[in-house]
């Protein structure tokens, strides 16, 4: 395997060691402070007040006895919100519009689905702030609703907005509808392709949505003086877009806001929004008292997006010794209730690992009467890659050619065109495939009632801004501080990198998440960025305190600064002057830093490129009960390229992770809606998610392509995982049942029918 | 309303309290006496994040009274440590990578307690089960299993010696 990162000519000391983190013993001991966990003198709980309707008008509400209650110090409704312009900004993938934004925040003219927030109280207890809640008064004209995604595309469908015309369409349609956008991305001639296919292979399909599933709450602590500056204390993905989404929505400077960020307990895409943030905020602007907020978990299924649901239809065209020479997708996608779902990743995503000299993606997003839908782990990526998966499967078993040499044949490689333009750049993808297909579980005999499921699957991983600060304390200890969110071990992975570095012992450096003042711009821990983009910025931080250390010993030696070199935690000299010069040591150096310049310190940011992507191929065995329908996951390997594992403990959890969060949407959750448009299961005994006895041991391949364009190689390892894992369970359970499965959740009412021929 | 005062052991100390009669044991050890690391998932009993001991027997303390703590003895993550000496199974959660996000951790740590007392020996299944109970979103469960399993041998190597 080539490897071609920078730090290949000496062993690495740190890197791939498996120490224990940093931020672990308070997460042991019950210590560390999630979001619910902060509080202040003087603080009051907030409540947020929601809507029971799918779908209806506000004609008003009045919160004149709420705010007669004794012990209520403020009530709020969206009238506290400054009205947003109409307008998308940003990159189109994730463009946002803040005039929908603000309404998912808190309802206008309209509630647009069961639990949407129409107005909050800050009271001196829980209690009072309950009961506040059910002093205020709201008329509501109930309104048609709709649910399902293609009901919401129907002409008569009732409107959400009713002046959404469909953007993407030429010429703009004439009426307004739910669709609020149509994506098309093609290359090659796709008619011409399944023209010259001798065998074409086509199916449909339907996920339902599912929720992040994090086990925090989202929750937050908020406090605003009177001069205009606040502080908030919340658990999220990134403090610094939390900090500039709610000075937005708030209509105040982001420079009176300063946003800590706490111990965050799961996101997974969940908790990259704001949702309880702005409402704290104003209530306390608007008591004088600091307000805490901490959801229910019902809130939280009703009100705090899940990922989105889908219909898709998927068709690619064959060649007999299984080259693939067309594809095309459909693929309509549940937004909720304002535009926004991740329909054009998954159009993006669909076909990546492959070759395909002919490719056409369609994509609908599409409003209902649901919570907005947000980002989930490789937001997009793993619904359209079930459907793709399940196509080539079947393609596979149509000219009976092993499913994963299939995949081998028609994998993408540099230089293959992706469908967005640019073309694939880096290695890995056949390499993890391979990997696979040596993995002995592939050939294991499988026995009556059980199947085995493989699928593959590509995100793009992210890179982009991160800040990072190194300070070189006076005995030689190392602080480094980053404005990215550790939602999983990234102080320890940023740390690892820089003892690796400096030359220091891992057990030297102590990284700390800075809070919004106390360093330099961070985006989101999303898009598996951390470790790859704000280790750049570490890298970079400690490379530059090693200039600064080397130049320190050339004033300590009286010698020229570029015959000093940085080698095993060592300043060296290499030049020819005669004399002592014995190697001086971080801690040498820094204890001299008085006499030598001051503080040693660096602060670097970065708007980090060169991002190589995810990939990963996945097996799952299964066994079905033909009595019930219920499955058994016997055993799941996961192999997935990331590039180098920093902590390959940290890393491996990652894909054990992805893999269950996979398997749970493969086979048990859903989002199910009564007739009224009420969510019945916002609950997690309603909701399943797996739990230690659903699960087999799931087996990792970690396979190490390193990323030329990182020092450490890194790929960013989050995602990548997730996005073969509906398709790989249900390429089990369809062959275990004979009957091709084409709708998630696989529930056991499901797979009956499918056995009985459809009754 | 009137409130009720209690008189508890928490973690080996005597504690009183006062909470009126609808407060959970949950609220009380968070927003009562102050005591956080017991975390609040679901406030259903479906999740696990708030469990503790009563009498040594596992619950969800978002499922208990306040009022119900009268006379027993509450064991919460924080006792879990013997002053600065981790419990064998917080240092091999640590060693063996079985937390990521860390909060349904000290929940589990509880539970995991309550089993290696009644079955110092158990089997991979015999955890999976007993731990069926509490939600981990972020880890698939592997290495919170290789945690346990691996508290449990070193525990029984300690009490041979």
């Amino acid at each position: 395997m080539p490897d071609t990162m920078t730090f290949t000519k000496k062993e690495l000391r740190v890197v791939g060691t498996r120490p224990v983190r940093p931020d672990g013993v308070p997460k042991v001991t019950g210590l560390a402070r999630f979001g619910a966990d902060y509080s202040l003198p003087g603080m009051l709980w907030g409540r947020i007040l929601r809507s029971p309707h799918a779908h209806a008008r506000i004609r008003s509400i009045d919160t004149s006895k709420a705010q007669a209650l004794r012990g209520v110090k403020a009530v709020m409704t969206s009238a506290d919100l400054p009205e947003q312009k109409f307008e998308y900004v940003g990159p189109e993938r994730v463009a946002v519009n803040f005039w929908h934004m603000t309404r998912s925040v808190m309802a206008r003219e309209k509630v647009l689905f069961e639990g949407h927030p129409v107005a909050a109280v800050a009271a001196t207890s829980k209690t009072i702030a309950e009961e506040a809640l059910g002093l205020i008064e709201v008329d509501y004209e109930v309104l048609p609703h709709v649910i399902d995604v293609e009901d919401a595309m129907k002409p008569d469908a009732p409107l959400l907005f009713e002046d959404m015309i469909t953007r993407g369409i030429e010429p703009a349609p004439d009426r307004p509808s739910n669709i609020s956008k149509r994506i098309e991305l093609k290359i090659g001639d796709v008619e011409a392709g399944f023209a010259a296919a001798d065998e074409i292979v086509e199916s449909s399909f339907k996920t339902a949505p599912v929720h992040q599933g994090y086990i925090e709450p989202q929750a937050c602590l908020a406090r605003f003086d009177t001069d205009g500056q606040a502080e908030l204390w919340a658990s999220s993905q990134g403090h610094f877009v939390i900090r500039a989404l709610s000075a937005r929505l708030l209509g105040m400077d982001i420079g009176n806001l300063r946003v800590y960020p706490a111990e965050i307990g799961g996101g997974f895409g969940g908790k990259n929004v704001p949702y309880v943030e702005p409402v704290a905020l104003v209530l306390a602007r608007k008591s004088g008292h600091p307000v805490k907020i901490v959801l229910s978990r019902e809130e939280v299924f009703k009100g705090c997006g899940p990922a989105a649901g889908s219909i898709m239809t998927v068709k690619i065209g064959i060649k007999k010794d299984g080259r693939i020479v067309a594809a095309a997708g459909v693929f309509k996608f549940q937004a909720g209730a304002v535009p926004g779902s991740p329909v054009m990743n998954a159009c993006m995503c669909a076909f990546s690992p492959y070759d395909i000299p002919n490719v056409r993606s369609v994509g609908y997003d599409v409003v209902s009467n649901r919570p907005k839908t947000a980002a989930y782990r490789a937001p997009g990526s793993p619904i359209s890659a079930y459907a793709v998966e399940s196509v080539i499967d079947m393609a596979a078993a149509r000219i009976s050619m092993d499913p994963l040499q299939f995949r081998l044949k028609n994998v993408a490689k540099p230089g293959t065109p992706t469908v967005w333009g640019p073309k694939h750049a880096h290695e890995g993808f056949a390499e993890t495939i391979r990997a696979l297909m040596q993995h002995p579980a592939y050939t294991t005999p499988l026995n009556k009632n059980q199947g085995r499921g493989v699928a593959a699957g590509y995100w793009f991983n992210n890179g982009g801004e991160s800040s990072a600060a190194v300070h070189i304390n006076e005995d030689g200890t190392v602080l480094v501080a980053t404005g990215s969110s550790d939602l999983s071990g990234t102080r320890a992975s940023l740390a690892m990198m820089a003892a690796e570095t400096l030359g220091v012992e891992f057990d030297k450096v102590r990284p700390t998440v800075a809070d919004t003042a106390s360093i330099g711009y961070g985006h989101l821990s999303a898009g598996s960025r951390t470790t790859f983009a704000t280790g750049i910025a570490v890298v970079e931080a400690c490379k530059k305190v090693i200039g600064n250390l080397c130049a320190r010993a050339a004033m300590i030696w009286d010698v020229n600064a570029e015959d000093v070199v940085w080698d095993g935690g060592c300043a060296r000299y290499t030049g020819k002057k005669s004399g002592e010069f014995e190697p001086l040591s971080l801690k040498a150096i820094a204890v001299k830093k008085s006499v030598t310049g001051g503080p040693i310190v660096a602060e670097v940011s970065v708007n980090a490129g060169g991002v190589a992507p995810g990939f990963a191929a996945e097996l799952c065995d299964v066994e079905v009960d033909p009595e019930t329908g219920a499955v058994k996951v016997l055993r799941f390997v996961t192999a997935q390229d990331v590039g180098r594992a920093i902590h390959p403990s940290y890393v491996e959890g990652q894909l054990q992770g992805g893999a269950a969060q996979g398997i749970g949407w493969a086979l048990n959750e859903e989002y199910i809606y009564d007739e009224a448009g009420r969510l019945t299961n916002a609950g997690f005994l309603d909701y399943r998610v797996p739990v230690a006895s659903d699960l087999p041991r799931i087996e990792t391949v970690l396979v190490e392509v390193p990323n030329p364009n990182h020092p450490f190689g890194v790929k960013g390892v989050g995602e990548a995982n997730i996005v073969p894992s509906l398709a790989a369970v249900a390429n089990a359970v369809s062959r275990a049942i004979g009957q091709r499965m084409t709708e998630l959740p696989m529930s056991p009412p499901k797979i009956l029918k499918a056995m009985n021929g459809g009754r | 309303m009137t409130k009720h005062h209690v008189t508890t052991t928490v973690n080996g100390d005597a504690v009183e309290f006062l909470c009126e009669a609808h407060e959970t044991l949950l609220e009380v050890l968070r927003d009562g006496l102050g005591l956080t690391g017991t975390k609040e998932g679901c406030g259903t009993g479906d999740c696990g994040a708030c469990s503790v001991t009563i009498d040594g027997r596992v619950v969800c303390s978002c499922l208990v009274l306040g009022v119900e703590a009268e006379g027993k003895a509450i064991q919460t993550i924080e006792g879990m440590a013997a002053g600065t000496r981790l419990h064998p199974l917080q240092r091999k959660f640590l060693e063996h990578a079985g937390l990521q996000c860390g909060i349904c951790t000290p929940g589990i740590l509880v539970a995991a307690r309550s089993l290696l007392e009644r079955n110092p020996d158990p089997t991979e299944e015999e955890v999976r089960y007993w731990l069926a109970g509490n939600l981990c979103r972020c880890t698939g469960y592997n290495k919170i299993i290789d945690a346990v399993l691996d508290a449990a041998r070193e525990m029984r190597g300690a009490d041979h010696a």
